[in-house]
């Protein structure tokens, strides 16, 4: 007995023979020296917020931006890059600039175990998350995330305010672009996820609306190697 | 054609809604024709492009009176047609129509020699027309079909432009369908009646007193309805009323 | 006004059993809340589009690049389906197979009851739709919410979308807040769109995180990588395929790409064509359930490819092409006739011009034989379609094939003409192709044509809401003649 897979293939098989067209030459945009520019254009229109910081200073910027908005819990990925820099940054007591301005320094939460364990803090508890972003994309203003082992996909999706770090010198210019360097159909990740911007909906009579389900803030830092 | 890419003899290819509605248009266009030095030749056996049975479903209906025009026009010169809806029939639609048929290679180069009246006058024969007539404010109707299958939509308007005093008001709701859709506006009667009222309201605000178009479908639509709701916008074909600015009525 | 069909020639036969297009137009168009709602939707979303493809040959090149894409994924169909398993296989997705929406539905009841699983959690798809999934999975015991506020919305007022992409584009302000007060505890009444949205974000919480299964669509699968896309702008459809333990992802066999760098193109004219965005907000790019040492993702991650009657558009060649669609509803907001009458018309899942050609091909032209001839063929679809389905074609063909006696190139399809339109239709043949008789005929009407009384068949629909055509006294072959323009009898 054939089963629906069978059926199915074999009617799609049998079917008239058609030609295969070649691509016909397409190219995305080119930005050059202006993909900086074109990236944070995109973003801002998106309602992100982007700051360009050198690489020693973004622990302390974010502290204070986020502690500017009241955030009293950050989740990160300990075993990052990223989350060693900032744990070991913020390790170092107040800084002085929320002291004289009266302002709560934010506690790190960790996300080192299966989410399962941690499911109410992370859905309810936390107010904020930092993440890395693998490239940006200029022409869409989007964060390549590449989700692993130590920087889970939740952390772009639950809190609230989500942070990401991209380094200046990792903006492309397209998604095709960003596809081929980094040759993507050699492997994807479980979950790989390009962010453009923080939650919206159109959905009530085409008015735009902000963290429907989604982080309801996104802030870009723009890693930079040389002083802003 | 001449060795300067101007044809010194045309074919004129009425369309039957002219022919029972809007003669004069079709006198007209053979007219603006014949005044640039073009000799206009209308085989009177021609008789209907074939779009309604095209349209119907009715391939075979329409192949056997598209053929008849095949037979009408041997010859090989440009057949100038007063309608995009028509002309864009026998253009895109004639080849695949003819596609299994024996008849195949002649609908081809038929198809190939077809064009919209205002697009011959404006891109073959760069006609520099002289304005007559008294002030009038003008708006522009193109036919879907002209926009869309014949890529006219200059050209008419490059016409209007040329006449010192004629208005151009632009259309907004000017590329929306005014509902005529051949029998569309007598099978689904209540949408295209809603379609060719909005289409009359758009003309109604660009302020002008008259509907200018190249297609004799969307005119009797858009002028009836006009005249039964008692709007006062008026409509004619563009070869008509190039003609009377020409001749200062 | 009536809308009965009218009698005689240009009756609409070979419409088989209507779907009540015409009745359910007249509801529409005589709504003026629903033709405003519209009117402004879809003028906001063109008015988008236009603006994001104002470079007309950035457009040019793209679209031949989408359409080009599509068509290539759709000539070797069958080998990227078993290359689209193999690969899902590999990555640890388990592939089902459906020929039927019953034998869908079944498949993804199966495997929620296998899992225990009786909290769902819906991500939009329109394949879901058609399958009628919420109501098969409710008479079996299991609620599945809608996530997608548009959806959320419709599913509180117990209706179905009236477009692709935004659900409930029918519904204004109002409404929706008095749903809101209605149907969610605690809601006060508020039309201010940020608080319905945080009304909204506060249901739905608590269903992400109990929920035992998540259930989405797919807007492209990519045979290279066995990778699911799925594009959203509020982060529902990524919650409901990672919070829940398990995920079942269901698709139409046509939405198979060959390789992934094919996304590129297809992102830059999906968003952009559907409501004006550059991008959405999420692409989420799902390869395979959580692996060991990951710390979150769901375990098991199914997908359902669903044939029900694409195998059968696709054997024709040239209605193949209406299985390249990208679903992005750019030719319904450009439809004159959608923009007056919205989607519930079209009775089924999918309205517009997609709808026109797609319905009557799934469902058969015996069932949706009025929908091809629900249109104009002004072409206004066909213009923005990013892949470039020649919709009026198709259309064309269709209202051919359910005339055609004994077609089978089409399901219901083959109907054969009624008598009265083999009739009418013999006449216009008749007269039309000898040139003699037609000129005669027309110097009859240049006569008499005035007289015919406003009541006959056509004349009346015609006269409804126009004045009579009239007959010119001599036709332009007379007046040629008289004019001595040259006849050439060659």
């Amino acid at each position: 007995m054939t089963s629906a897979r069978d059926r199915i293939l074999s009617r799609l098989k049998s079917a008239p023979r058609r030609t295969m067209p070649e691509r016909p030459d397409w190219a995305a945009p080119r930005y050059g020296e202006g993909r900086l520019t074109q990236f944070r254009a995109m973003l801002e229109a998106a309602h992100a917020q982007v700051t360009e910081v050198a690489r020693a200073e973004w622990p302390s910027l974010l502290r204070l931006i986020l502690a500017q908005k009241g955030v009293t819990r950050v989740l990160f990925a300990p075993a990052t890059e990223t989350g060693r820099q900032l744990a070991a940054a913020w390790a170092n007591g107040d800084a002085p600039q929320l002291v004289a301005s009266q302002l709560v320094a934010p506690q790190l939460v960790a996300y080192d175990r299966p989410m399962e364990e941690i499911k109410e803090v992370l859905v309810h508890e936390v107010q904020a998350a930092v993440t890395t972003a693998r490239s940006g994309i200029a022409q869409t203003g989007s964060l390549v995330l590449w989700p692993t082992a130590d920087e889970p996909r939740l952390m772009s999706l639950l809190p609230p305010i989500h942070v990401v770090l991209v380094d200046k010198a990792r903006i492309v210019d397209s998604l095709a672009d960003t596809m081929a360097a980094e040759a993507w159909s050699g492997g994807m990740p479980t979950n790989a996820v390009l962010v453009s911007g923080p939650s919206k909906t159109a959905d009530i009579e085409q008015t735009l609306a902000y963290g429907v389900h989604g982080p309801k803030e996104l802030i870009v830092l723009v890693i930079g190697d040389d002083a802003p | 054609m001449s060795a300067t890419g101007r044809p010194h003899t045309v074919y004129f290819f009425g369309t039957c809604l002219v022919d029972l509605f809007y003669p004069e248009a079709g006198l007209a266009g053979m007219e603006l024709l014949q005044r640039e030095g073009v000799t206009v030749v209308f085989p009177q056996n021609q008789t209907c492009c074939g779009q309604p049975a095209r349209n119907n479903g009715h391939p075979d209906e329409a192949r056997a009176v598209a053929r008849i025009q095949l037979d009408a026009f041997p010859g090989d010169w440009p057949i100038v047609v007063p309608s995009g809806s028509c002309a864009g029939m026998m253009k895109t639609h004639y080849p695949h129509l003819f596609e299994n048929d024996p008849d195949h290679a002649r609908a081809v180069a038929f198809s190939a020699r077809v064009f919209e009246l205002t697009q011959f006058l404006v891109d073959v024969l760069k006609v520099q027309l002289t304005d007559r007539g008294k002030p009038v404010t003008v708006t522009w109707h193109p036919s879907c079909h002209s926009q869309r299958e014949m890529g006219v939509v200059e050209q008419p308007k490059a016409l209007l432009r040329q006449l010192a005093n004629v208005t151009l008001v632009e259309n907004p709701r000017e590329t929306e369908c005014c509902g005529f859709g051949g029998t569309f506006s007598v099978k689904q009667p209540e949408i295209s009646a809603a379609m060719v009222a909005d289409k009359v309201e758009s003309i109604q605000r660009t302020g002008a007193t008259q509907v200018v178009s190249g297609d004799c479908g969307c005119l009797m639509n858009i002028t009836g309805a006009a005249e039964k709701s008692r709007n006062l916008v008026t409509g004619q074909h563009i070869a008509a009323f190039l003609m009377e600015r020409c001749h200062g009525r | 006004m009536a809308v009965d069909a009218p009698a005689g020639f240009g009756a609409p036969t070979g419409f088989g059993a209507p779907t009540g297009f015409g009745a359910k137009a007249h509801v529409a168009l005589n709504d003026p809340k629903l033709r405003a709602n519209f009117r402004r939707a879809m003028d906001g979303l063109m008015d988008k589009r236009a603006a994001q493809f104002s470079d007309a040959g950035e457009w040019k090149a793209l679209r031949a690049r989408g359409a080009a894409v599509r068509a290539r994924a759709l000539a070797h169909l069958p080998q990227l389906l078993e290359q689209l398993e193999a690969r899902l296989t590999a990555n640890g997705i388990t592939v089902h197979w459906a020929e039927t929406t019953g034998e869908a539905n079944a498949i993804v009841l199966g495997i929620l009851q296998q899992a225990g699983a009786t909290r769902v959690i819906k991500g939009k798809s329109m394949v879901t739709e058609e399958m009628h999934l919420n109501a098969h999975l409710e008479a079996n015991g299991i609620t599945a919410v809608e996530s997608d506020l548009g959806e959320y919305i419709i599913q509180l007022a117990g209706q179905a979308p009236s477009h692709i992409v935004m659900p409930c584009i029918h519904m204004n302000k109002a409404e929706i807040a008095e749903l809101f007060a209605a149907k969610i505890p605690g809601q006060t009444y508020t039309e201010n769109v940020d608080e319905l949205t945080a009304a909204a974000r506060k249901a739905l919480r608590g269903r992400f995180a109990e929920a035992d299964a998540g259930i989405s669509g797919v807007n492209f699968a990519v045979a290279e990588t066995g990778t699911l896309v799925l594009i959203e702008n509020e982060g529902n459809g990524r919650l409901s395929t990672t919070l829940p333990p398990l995920h079942i992802a269901v698709t139409g066999i046509e939405k198979v790409l060959e390789k992934l760098e094919d996304v590129a193109p297809l992102l830059s004219l999906l968003p952009r064509s559907a409501t004006g965005q550059v991008i959405t907000t999420y692409v989420n790019m799902i390869s395979g359930p959580r692996k060991p040492g990951e710390k979150d993702g769901p375990k098991a991650v199914h997908l359902v490819l669903l044939d029900n009657g694409r195998s059968r558009v696709y054997g024709d060649v040239e209605l193949a092409d209406t299985l390249r669609c990208i679903r992005c509803a750019a030719c319904m907001n450009h439809c004159p006739v959608y923009t007056r009458v919205g989607g519930h018309t079209y009775s089924f899942t999918y309205p517009g011009p997609i709808g026109k050609i797609l319905t009557p091909q799934l469902e058969g032209l015996d069932c949706a034989g009025d929908q091809p001839h629900a249109s104009t063929l002004c072409g206004a679809c066909a213009e923005v379609c990013p892949v470039q389905i020649p919709i009026p074609d198709l259309l064309a063909r269709l209202r051919t094939e359910a005339v055609t006696p004994s077609s089978i190139a089409v399901k219901g399809g083959g109907g054969g003409v009624s008598l009265a339109d083999s009739l009418g239709w013999g006449g216009w043949t008749a007269l039309y192709s000898r040139p003699l008789v037609y000129r005669l005929s027309t110097r009859l009407l240049g006569v008499f044509g005035n007289l015919m009384p406003a009541w006959l068949p056509m004349l009346r629909q015609w006269t409804s809401v126009r004045t009579k055509p009239k007959f010119a006294a001599k036709s332009l072959h007379q007046l040629a003649r008289e004019r001595g323009f040259s006849d050439d009898q060659r």
